[in-house]
């Protein structure tokens, strides 16, 4: 620092960095770094809304004034964080409007997981332990991303998201130690989210070009195989606390690793339901896409409203 | 055609004698939007007593630019600080 003049505005990005500190949206940054952040946050932001349509399908059917109270709660929750995330991405210079048009003309993407059925009550309980279990172990390394707005968000989100599975894993427990049936529902359901639920931290390592570069400018801290060896070593453990299986015979402890081995992923699969051919791609497009036009007069209304009562305010 | 709402920057006081700190920004069609909004994507769980909204637009902010000439000069001015007086250590009170 002493010796060397630092001027170039690349070099002063690059050693806040490495000073690990924030940047902040009014700081220069370089385009392609804009460019990862806004399509990284607004995707992040459309999962938290997208994701609350496999739930929402169980407000109504919750089994228990509590559960649903609890659900409700929850599926409230997703709806602030995609808020947070929106008004992070939009400190970029995207606005809010067009971050929808993207989700809703199919242009911007959204976590793959949303686009599978939830087929029972005991899918509530899985997605709780699997699926916010996988979010958060995504999210907590992100509270320490490098641009500002974005890491305060994942703070706030992640303070909300732990009862999200802690519910998740209670509704399991509870069918767990139930009726036979009531435990075959559960198995099913944790069956059908498990493998999903790994293709949440993104393609192997080997075939993710962008992971280097999201490293090197803080945005990501650990590779997509790094954290989903993390979720499978905790969750074959907390698997035998319920008493379910995960279905992967080639799930075994490595003594040698000191890591669970786990069988291949079926990304042909992954890539099918990325590209729109998931089992329920197009009810949750046509789901926002409906919500979106029949607010259309709420909109209009409230602002209407508003300009009458400036009018009013003006004149009195 | 359809915008988007204005942004509105959202303050709350999270206990009773304590400053209003920024939390974050809603779109909202007026001041009254705002709060409520605020209130539910913001205190849901017993986060804040008191609520301020303010018009993005209407907040000035300096230009972190200038970070260099506005802040710097402070830093030579060390005898600011009451850590800077060199005083015995039998001296109590003070
Ligand atoms: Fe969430
Ligand atoms: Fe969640």
């Amino acid at each position: 620092m002493e010796t060397v003049e630092i001027t170039c505005p690349d070099q002063v990005f690059l050693d806040k960095l490495d000073r690990e500190l924030k940047i902040e949206p009014k700081d220069w940054m370089p385009e392609p770094y804009r460019q990862t952040l806004i399509r990284q946050i607004s995707q992040h932001a459309h999962s938290e809304i997208v994701g609350m349509l496999p739930e929402g399908n169980w407000i109504t059917r919750a089994p228990s004034l509590k559960r649903k109270a609890i659900l409700l709660a929850k599926v409230q929750d997703e709806a602030g964080h995609g808020l947070y995330l929106y008004a992070a991405a939009e400190t970029l210079g995207i606005s809010r409007e067009k971050m929808y048009q993207q989700l809703h003309n199919g242009k911007a993407k959204y976590s793959s997981i949303f686009n599978y059925p939830t087929l029972s009550w005991a899918d509530i309980g899985a997605i709780g332990w699997l699926v916010d279990g996988a979010a958060i172990m995504n999210q907590v390394p992100l509270c320490r991303n490098s641009y500002g707005p974005y890491a305060r968000a994942m703070v706030r989100i992640c303070k909300e998201e732990s009862f999200h599975q802690r519910q998740g894993f209670e509704i399991l427990l509870t069918l767990s130690r139930g009726t036979p049936q009531q435990r075959a529902m559960a198995q099913d359901a944790v069956n059908r989210w498990w493998w999903p639920s790994m293709m949440m931290f993104g393609p192997p390592d080997a075939s993710s070009p962008h992971t280097q570069q999201s490293m090197r400018w803080k945005i990501k801290r650990f590779t997509n195989d790094e954290l989903r060896q993390k979720f499978v070593d905790i969750c074959a453990e907390q698997a035998t606390i319920l008493g379910f299986s995960l279905p992967d015979p080639l799930l075994k402890w490595n003594a040698t690793t000191g890591h669970f081995d786990f069988g291949p992923i079926n990304w042909d699969e992954f890539n099918q339901v990325i590209n729109g051919n998931g089992p329920c791609n197009k009810e949750r497009l046509d789901a926002r896409r409906k919500a979106w036009d029949d607010g259309e007069w709420v909109r209009e209304a409230a602002e209407a409203h508003a300009a009458k009562q400036k009018t009013k305010a003006a004149a009195a | 055609m359809h915008t988007d709402w204005p942004l509105w920057e959202v303050f709350i006081r999270s206990k009773q004698g304590l400053d209003h700190k920024h939390v974050g920004s809603l779109h909202a069609a007026d001041a009254q939007m705002a709060i409520e909004n605020a209130r539910d994507v913001y205190t849901r769980r017993m986060e804040g007593v008191s609520i301020w909204v303010v018009q993005s637009s209407d907040i000035h902010a300096s230009n972190p630019d200038d970070a260099e000439s506005l802040y710097d000069p402070a830093n030579d001015k060390a005898y600011r600080h009451p850590t800077f007086y060199d005083l015995p250590d039998e001296l109590r009170h003070m």
